[in-house]
């Protein structure tokens, strides 16, 4: 960066009076001046630095739960401090905040003198041209009038703006863009900031499993999480609905990429409201459904295995298809069943699904590949304690609370394992019961969300590049031109610039200037 | 040829095109003790009248040139030259090896070549504008080892792209953060030299030497900002429109506040911290260089760090398939 544009002089750092007003405006300058605003931004990146760290409720909140389960001393201070939702908390708004602050601070006085120079005309000429560090100087036959004429032309070409005629000096100045990029660049920046307000404040995410062949519709009790902004009501959710009529997923068989899923996408019926007639959409990755500003995502899918248990006295107990879990890329998926209706005991299932069933002595079983092509379970049995009701503490549809269950053992006094194939039944011991595995359907997992100023944000964020744009690489600059006398019938012309910013040739300008001025008829 | 080939063909060329750019590094050594053993002086002695008016960064060698080390430079930016073509036949090929064929950005290994190729490709851009032949030496030897360590850390073998990365907004995010990162690392390179060449002006030194062939502080300062001024806005591009959007379409929501973002955001604003440094009255100089470093930290950081210390706490973990985080609420 230049002298030139050395921006507004460091603010003095004594509080110079203390009557209130005095004060204030010192306080004022302080807050906008330029070492402040570099600060802020400083403190903005730290700050935004636990967030990475500590497990965010607003981003995993899966994983936020578990990190508070392991950390049980950590986590109500970190509570305290917000760490679980930094981007929300007061102190990283205080800061963003002070810099808003800062930013109209210093972006209204700025706009009052951009204004005010960028309808001025360019400065006249300094009086020894050939002071300047970038200057030439030659003589010609050309008189003074037709040299300074040309002058003016060249000048004109590359967009100077030419000070109103002088006697024997040209006087041009260009790039008044750059600092109205850069006032762009930070009126967009709040922009941004407000359409992000917007959006944390008016919208919601929530995500949520279906397993193909169910149905959803856009109310909060549907969801299995649910994301609210600040002022968010419920009734705000648009009245729609859908079924997931299908789920496709192709998983490459053979060569170096076997296993790997691709092209996948779900069909959807969807009704916009209750009354209306439901048309199918077909969604996949990076192609969301859009209902009246709601989006639907396909962000992951799975299995969800029908099992039926049968309770000692034959009646079904729990049937239907149970989600299990993906947790790794050959899907072997972990999922419960709660069958806790079953007599005399409640039983509960806990255990794996392998899509294409395979063992090895070294792992026990896995699964050899992510679709369903050999489909088996192997789950441990609990059964409840007698005199308890296990179904009033569970907490997770997908994990099993073992707190008033106890394992079902098997007449070598071991926990019973179950391993069945597709349509394979096995008798509990004891006579509890049967578990009957009777199919696999997929399930699909939706995200829903709704951010209402993420356009306004975007837009702020394109303005905010044009500005900065025009701000680094629009290059101020001022051009004078002297023509006098030098005897016998030539013309002196000195010719001089002055780059206002840095980084631009100006010398390689200057020279194209002049050679224009000798040759151009 | 077969994907299998075409994997071995960009394994081999990538071995090839390191010993090139060791070859480049001893070319350049080579130019170096050529050079006329006149003391060097030092070229600091540029006009600046009041207005300080910026000039076109000299060609800023110190002291006269010999024709045996002009030769010597020449061939070094020659091996370049070469190394660059075979360096990109590596990156192409490895596309070639995917079955289907796609843009070799899947993994870090990728990520790497192809941020290691950028760093190559701009300073050749930009090797005569601002005549970076004393860049040579510090720029073959970096790329050198960014690709041994990727070589010997973060290879992968080819596979194909996850369904969320086949997007438009894959190739052009992908393209703009690498290009980005590319020149804040040559501007880094600037700011770690001026760093290094005041330190040692400080003490009476750096008239000679390596740091003779460096340009003047005023000069150096200028290019870094150069270098800066550009990758900035390609990083705004990349890391908060063109990554959002992209997002968007693959997870629905613009911005998540996931630690790569965080990180992205975190390297923007101290980029923006730089930018305000050089233009804040005892900022400029060594503090900014400073600042610009810390940049460069965060931006590396979060380029390999976050994989390795976030790992599955991050989507754009490449090492985790999107689809296989289904986790219930
Ligand atoms: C959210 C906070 C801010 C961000 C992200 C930001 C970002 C930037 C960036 C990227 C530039 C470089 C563009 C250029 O060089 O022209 C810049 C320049 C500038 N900013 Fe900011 N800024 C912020 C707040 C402020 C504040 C609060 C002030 C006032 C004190 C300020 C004053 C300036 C000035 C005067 C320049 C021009 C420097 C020059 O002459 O090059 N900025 N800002």
């Amino acid at each position: 960066m230049t002298l030139t544009s050395t921006r507004p002089e460091t603010p003095p750092s004594e509080p110079p009076d203390l009557r209130p007003r005095e004060l204030l405006r010192w306080a004022w300058r302080q807050l906008t001046s330029m070492r402040t605003a570099l600060i802020l931004l400083f403190l903005l990146a730290l700050a935004a630095i636990p967030g990475s760290v500590v497990p965010q409720n607003g981003v995993d909140s899966l994983r936020a739960s578990q990190w508070r389960e392991q950390h049980k001393t950590l986590a109500p201070i970190y509570e305290r401090l917000g760490l679980f939702d930094v981007y929300g908390s007061p102190w990283f708004a205080a800061i963003y905040l002070l810099l808003v602050v800062s930013l109209v601070g210093c972006i209204l006085p700025r706009t009052m003198v951009y204004w005010r120079a960028a309808r001025a005309t360019p400065p006249p000429a300094p009086r020894r041209l050939t002071r300047l560090p970038e200057h030439r100087t030659f003589t010609t036959t050309v008189s003074p009038e037709d040299v300074l004429d040309r002058a003016r032309r060249q000048l004109r070409r590359r967009r100077y703006r030419l000070a109103p005629q002088e006697e024997g000096t040209v006087a041009a100045e260009r790039g008044y863009l750059r600092e109205a990029g850069n006032l762009l660049f930070h009126v967009a920046v709040l922009v941004v900031i407000i359409g992000f307000g917007l959006g944390s404040l008016l919208g919601f995410k929530g995500g949520v499993i279906v397993v193909t062949g169910d149905g959803f519709s856009n109310q909060l009790s549907q969801y299995d999480d649910f994301t609210p902004g600040t002022i968010f009501k419920p009734s705000q959710l648009e009245p729609f609905s859908f079924t997931v009529h299908d789920f496709h997923v192709d998983f490459i068989k053979t060569g170096r990429s076997a296993g790997a899923a691709h092209k996948f996408y779900a069909d959807l019926d969807v009704r916009k409201s209750s009354g209306s007639s439901s048309t199918r959409e077909r969604i996949s990755v990076n192609h969301p459904l859009t209902v009246d500003g709601t989006k639907v995502f396909l962000i992951g899918h799975g299995y969800a295995p029908h099992i039926t248990v049968r309770d000692a006295e034959g009646n079904v107990a729990a049937s239907g298809p149970a989600v299990f879990l993906p947790e790794n890329e050959s899907f072997t998926s972990f999922g419960v069943v709660k069958a806790f209706d079953a007599q005399p005991t409640a039983i509960g299932l806990e255990g794996e699904f392998y899509p294409t069933y395979a063992f090895s002595n070294t792992t026990g079983p896995f699964s050899a590949f992510p679709d369903d092509e050999d489909p088996a379970l192997s789950m441990l049995v609990w059964r409840g304690k007698t005199g308890t009701d296990p179904g009033s503490n569970q907490s997770s549809v997908y994990a099993l609370d073992k707190g008033d269950l106890t394992p079902l053992k098997t007449s070598k006094g071991v926990q019973q394992r179950i391993d069945l194939k597709r349509g394979q039944t096995v008798q509990l011991a004891d006579g509890a019961g049967s578990v009957t595995f009777d199919g696999v359907s997929r399930f699909v997992r939706l995200q829903v969300s709704d951010r209402p100023g993420s356009g306004t944000a975007l837009v702020g964020t394109v303005l905010a590049l044009l500005g900065l744009l025009g701000s680094l690489f629009v290059r101020p600059r001022r051009v004078w031109v002297r023509v006098s006398d030098a005897g016998d019938g030539r013309t002196l012309v000195e010719a001089a610039g002055l780059d206002r910013s840095s980084g631009g040739d100006l010398s390689g300008e200057l020279d194209d200037v002049v050679t224009g001025m000798q040759e151009s008829t | 040829m077969s994907h299998e080939q075409f994997e071995i063909l960009s394994n081999q060329a990538v071995a090839a095109c390191a010993i090139l750019y060791f070859l480049v590094f001893l070319a350049q050594v080579a130019a170096w003790v050529t050079r006329p053993r006149v003391a060097a002086e030092s070229t600091s002695v540029e006009a600046q009248g009041q207005g300080g008016v910026a000039v076109a960064a000299p060609p800023a060698t110190g002291g006269p040139v010999s024709d045996r080390s002009d030769y010597w430079s020449r061939i070094a930016l020659t091996l370049t030259v070469f190394a660059a073509l075979v360096h990109f036949v590596a990156l192409v090929s490895r596309g070639l090896a995917a079955d289907p064929v796609r843009v070799p950005w899947g993994n870090m290994y990728e990520f790497t070549l192809t941020g290691t190729f950028v760093v190559v490709a701009l300073y050749l851009a930009m090797y005569k504008r601002f005549s970076l032949a004393w860049m040579a030496p510090v720029v073959s030897l970096f790329v050198l080892t960014v690709l041994m360590l990727d070589v010997l850390v973060l290879y992968e073998p080819v596979t194909p792209l996850r369904d969320a990365l086949q997007s438009p907004w894959l190739v052009i995010h992908v393209v703009a953060a690498i290009l980005a990162t590319g020149a804040f690392t040559i501007g880094g390179m600037c700011s770690v030299l001026y760093l290094v060449k005041e330190r040692a002006l400080a003490r009476g030194r750096g008239t000679t030497g390596y740091l003779a062939s460096v340009p003047e502080l005023r000069s150096l300062d200028r290019l870094a900002y150069r270098w800066h001024a550009f990758a900035f806005p390609v990083w705004t591009f990349a890391a908060l429109i063109a990554g959002p959007i992209w997002a968007e379409h693959a997870w629905g929501s613009y911005w998540n506040w996931d630690p790569k973002e965080v990180w992205a955001f975190i390297t923007w604003v101290v980029y923006a911290g730089y930018l305000h440094a050089r233009a804040t009255a005892g900022w400029k100089g060594s503090r900014a260089c400073w600042v610009a470093l810390i940049g460069l930290a965060t931006l590396w950081f979060n380029f390999v760090g976050i994989n390795f210390f976030f790992g599955s706490g991050s989507q754009h973990s490449y090492a985790v398939e999107v689809v296989s985080r289904v986790v219930g609420g």
